[in-house]
């Protein structure tokens, strides 16, 4: 039954929350123009006056959150250690664990001790960050190139003259626009081991029954199979992309020269792909290796063994209710993934186009 | 200068994209036949993979129409035995589904319509004015994509609480916005980077001031990367589960449909058509969204330094 007095909670609690954006951007404005405008009679007054609500939005809501969570990792915060950590000295006690015992602010930080414990204890019950390092290069690898390679089959075989082209392409981008959590509820329930899809398909051509749920092995090949189905549109899309922006000129020209059709796509496809490609591939790699939901969904919070560093995060801070430890970890995890687009972005020079004015 | 000659001028700036001079978007693909044999063979290979896509697309809809005493069914007919709507009729009339969708579509909407309109202006900056802080900025906004959302959750649940907007989805707005910023003014600043600016520059001789040949003639031109911005934002906010879970709280009928579908495979263990006619009332309506908009997904997603 539909609840019309929640529904009009939810209507206004959103209403409010634009109203007060919307005083917040004209104050902001505001002020921005008597200082840039008034004042100073900058003439890069526009510019700044466009950036600033997003800037300040993303300084408050990622810059904010990040210093947080910093000073949290120095911490052995868990839901009976609880205590505001004391940044900006805003304290919020009690407000949200009634009841719970608040530790004084001095017993709280233990310097290094969580990176410390990353490293050399088991960040969940059982598993060490090394297996989840290790199962999350697996993962990332292989799912990137599955997506690259079937993306990349897929659109060339979707930009040429043929019947039928809007209508594979419509039905091609399907998993991309199912919404995740209601297709990894469906994925999970077709991996069932007696009632699921997968296995009686298997059974057909005499194979399986695989124990997709519980065997680890199984599982995180689940979870692989789950997320290149998924992946494989938005790879798609962008390839086909890149393809309709190269002129077909070249390809007419490189015709009358008497290239082959395995030359003009080693010597013009691939190479004016390639600056679609790179940023796409290193994109690609965050949301994969960012992927908490196929690990959390597939996997349904059962085998540790299944997951990978950012679903090891949100279990062992959210889940554990370790917050310090959890931060700490969360760091580690960022700065590999840093430490990695450091290395691609020097090799590929990925982003060089996107500083030319 | 009169709306008329705006008006020209966009509809100049149009035609000119159409024709292929800036974004080719219209460009035919590819050239030449292929061999009998060859099309056979494509056609062959795409049928392969639209089954592999659709067919567990057709399952959830036997799923969704399976009687209660079928359940744990090991049959693998489209439609089957004893087919019934008693799903669709539960998941709407006996639980706070309806709900569920009514507050996901609220905050959709809000994060998408904040989320373009910050993007927007925020790329228009990066990609017509050269600053000091530009390549850091620029920088920036990708690097935020490296952050894992886990991360965030505990500080964001943390400042809501602060700011005592936890237990409802006024937060949410905001936190999907934001989130989804970086991405969308990456998006929106490579396509105006494609937009020839002679079309601005002649607005401003006619007498258009800087913001006015922002809004009347480049946010036009740019009607498919801001239509794949709003549908990428929308979907972020319309799918998230995770920070939804957290910050809406216990309220049955605050909640956004996916945190309810996630309670719903707890609740229900076996009650899979529940699960299922849940996620095609929560997937059609997006799948037709995305696939009119999907003219404007090849165009409109500019990575990376695609010149016409």
């Amino acid at each position: 039954m539909f609840d019309f007095e929640a529904a009009l909670t939810a209507l206004t609690d959103v209403g409010l929350t634009l109203l007060v954006l919307a005083i917040a951007v004209v104050l902001i404005e505001a002020v921005l123009y008597l200082v840039l405008v008034r004042w100073r009679k900058s003439r890069m007054a526009l510019p700044f006056m466009l950036l600033a609500p997003g800037i300040i939005a993303i300084l408050v809501l990622y810059g904010y959150p990040l210093l947080y969570e910093f000073n949290l990792s120095f911490t052995k915060m868990n839901i009976r250690n609880f205590v505001e950590p004391g940044l900006l000295g805003l304290t919020w006690e009690g407000t949200i664990l009634e009841g719970t015992p608040l530790a004084a602010e001095e017993d709280i930080f233990v310097g290094l001790q969580n990176y410390i414990d990353v490293f050399t204890m088991p960040v969940l019950r059982q598993t060490s960050v090394y297996q989840l390092f290790l199962q999350t290069i697996i993962w990332t690898v292989v799912n990137v190139f599955f997506h690259v390679l079937l993306g990349i089959g897929l659109a060339l075989l979707l930009n040429r003259k043929m019947r039928g082209r809007t209508f594979y392409r419509a039905l091609l981008i399907l998993p991309w626009a199912i919404p995740v959590v209601a297709s990894l509820q469906i994925w999970r329930t077709e991996f069932n081991y007696e009632f699921g899809a997968v296995n009686q398909l298997l059974g057909l051509i005499g194979l399986g029954p695989v124990p997709w749920m519980s065997d680890p092995f199984w599982n995180f090949v689940a979870m692989i199979l789950t997320n290149i189905w998924l992946g494989v549109p938005f790879m798609m899309v962008i390839t086909l992309g890149g393809l309709q922006a190269i002129s077909s000129e070249y390809y007419e020209a490189a015709e009358i020269d008497g290239a082959t059709a395995r030359q003009s796509f080693s010597k013009i496809t691939l190479p004016l792909l390639r600056p679609v490609l790179i940023p796409a591939i290193l994109l690609g790699t965050f949301l994969t290796f960012n992927n908490i939901n196929v690990p959390f969904f597939i996997n349904a919070q059962q085998l540790e063994t299944s997951d990978i560093l950012v679903s090891g995060v949100y279990r062992a801070g959210i889940q554990y209710t370790r917050f310090g430890f959890g931060a700490a970890f969360a760091f580690v995890v960022f700065g590999i993934l840093l430490l990695f687009t450091i290395w691609y972005v020097r090799q590929t020079k990925v982003l060089k186009g996107a500083y030319a004015s | 200068m009169s709306t008329m000659q705006v008006k020209e001028l966009v509809a100049a700036g149009r035609s000119r994209r159409d024709a292929g001079l800036w974004q080719r978007t219209m460009q035919s693909p590819g050239r030449g036949k292929d061999s009998p044999l060859k099309r056979a063979l494509i056609h062959l290979i795409l049928i392969v993979s639209s089954i592999v896509v659709v067919y567990p697309v057709i399952r959830v809809f036997s799923t969704a129409l399976r009687p209660g005493d079928q359940m744990l069914s090991t049959s693998l007919a489209i439609i089957p035995e004893g087919a019934t709507l008693d799903a669709f009729h539960r998941v709407l009339f006996e639980s706070s589904f309806p709900n569920w969708v009514f507050n996901s579509l609220v905050v959709a909407m809000g994060t998408a319509s904040v989320g373009v309109l910050l993007a927007a202006s925020a790329a228009y900056a990066f990609s017509r004015h050269s600053f000091r802080g530009r390549g850091v900025g620029l920088t920036s906004l990708f690097a935020t994509q490296m952050i894992p959302g886990v991360m965030l959750i505990v500080p964001i649940f943390v400042l809501f609480v602060i700011l005592g907007i936890v237990g409802s989805t006024r937060g949410l707005v905001l936190a999907y916005a934001v989130t989804a910023v970086p991405f969308s003014a990456w998006i929106l600043k490579g396509y105006f980077d494609t937009v020839p600016i002679d079309l601005e520059e002649a607005a401003r001789i006619d007498g258009c001031s800087e913001l006015q040949s922002f809004y009347k003639v480049l946010i036009p031109l740019s009607v498919p990367a801001l239509a794949i911005v709003f549908l990428f934002n929308f979907l972020a906010a319309w799918g998230e589960f995770f920070y939804a879970n957290l910050i809406i709280g216990t309220n049955r009928a605050l909640q956004t449909w996916p945190v309810g579908l996630v309670a719903f495979q707890g609740r229900y263990q076996t009650e899979w058509s529940t699960l299922s006619a849940a996620a095609i009332f929560v997937s059609v309506p997006i799948v037709i969204l995305f696939i009119w908009i999907s003219k404007y997904l090849v165009s409109g997603l500019t990575l990376g330094g695609v010149k016409g």
